[in-house]
């Protein structure tokens, strides 16, 4: 199945991990946060949530800014 | 102390960092040192993985709290979101909220502002929202629970300073939580001025990290706030159209 993470396309094998997801970006945990499809997913849920074809990933943590 | 107390939370700076437009993490550290901010502001944005090192580091070294915003934001749902994302990322609930209104202006947008204001007390943030000068507004948000409120100068990153100094006052004036001035400060002056209108704290980034020497432009900031805030206290003399001798005129 294809899944969006942060705005690109990716293969992935059925019942890939919300986990999964952020390693592909990074290997760190804190001061990162995912929605999927607009909704947070708290870290505690990201290894016991599967993604589903077609959903959106935004993977988010603080940069330079206001 | 004459501490700032933002819900409940004391600190002894009244002068908000904001960290975007530094050249540099290193210059960025500087000048935050300099500053003596307790309080600083960070944007939430995709996380990019060539990205090295992390202003969440600088702020963890220097010990100075976080303050996320919804910086880029154009709706009440993509502040919510943002919020929410940041209060997950840092673990802290508090927010300045930010919904501006188009790219030209960076002006904030009112009614999404409001909107996002309510939903996000709702949901237990401590929401400190960035709004035009406008008392009406400021009172409204006061209402619906906001810790602060944080009315501009000038537009983000303009450097004109205060454009209407009344308005400013006006809100001080009704105001029962804490006004930060934010956006539009240029120099050292401007944060005074900010200061003796009455403001509880002033909210700046560009004017420091954009600055020739960032540094010791976040000293004089400092400064400025200090001085201002004392001057604030003292009471200033009513201003006269004429002169009034300090000695007197005959022997």
């Amino acid at each position: 199945m294809i899944v969006m993470i942060n705005g690109a396309a990716h293969e992935v094998t059925d019942g890939t991990t919300v986990a999964q997801a952020v390693s592909t970006l990074t290997a760190s945990t804190t001061g990162v946060a995912v929605a999927v499809n607009d909704e947070v997913v708290t870290r505690s849920a990201w290894e016991t949530t599967a993604l589903s074809d077609s959903d959106r990933v935004e993977v988010l943590t603080a940069v330079q800014g206001g | 102390m004459d501490d700032l107390i933002i819900a409940g939370e004391k600190f002894s700076s009244r002068l908000i960092m904001g960290t975007g437009g530094a050249p540099s993490l290193e210059v960025l550290d500087q000048a935050l040192a300099a500053s003596g901010t307790e309080l600083t502001t960070v944007a939430m944005r995709r996380l990019d993985p060539e990205a090295r090192g992390s202003v969440l580091d600088v702020l963890r070294r220097r010990d100075i709290r976080v303050l996320p915003n919804t910086a880029g934001c154009f709706t009440a749902g993509d502040a919510v979101l943002t919020a929410r994302l940041a209060r997950e990322a840092l673990g802290t609930p508090w927010v300045k909220l930010e919904v501006i209104a188009d790219e030209r202006t960076l002006l904030p947008d009112p009614i999404e502002t409001f909107d996002a204001a309510e939903r996000l007390v709702a949901d237990g943030f401590v929401v400190l929202p960035y709004i035009g000068d406008d008392p009406a507004l400021a009172r409204r948000l006061e209402q619906a629970g906001c810790a602060a409120v944080m009315p501009l100068g000038a537009p983000i990153g303009s450097g004109l300073g205060i454009r209407n100094p009344h308005n400013i006052e006006l809100i001080v004036e009704a105001a029962s939580v804490p006004v930060i001035l934010d956006a539009g400060i240029g120099t050292a002056s401007d944060a005074a001025l900010a200061m003796e209108l009455g403001c509880d704290a002033v909210l700046l980034a560009t004017a420091v990290t954009r600055a020739q020497r960032p540094d010791l432009m976040a000293a004089a900031m400092r400064d400025a706030v200090a001085a201002g805030r004392l001057a604030r206290q003292a009471g200033r003399i009513p201003r006269r159209r004429y002169a009034e001798a300090s000695s007197p005129m005959t022997p």
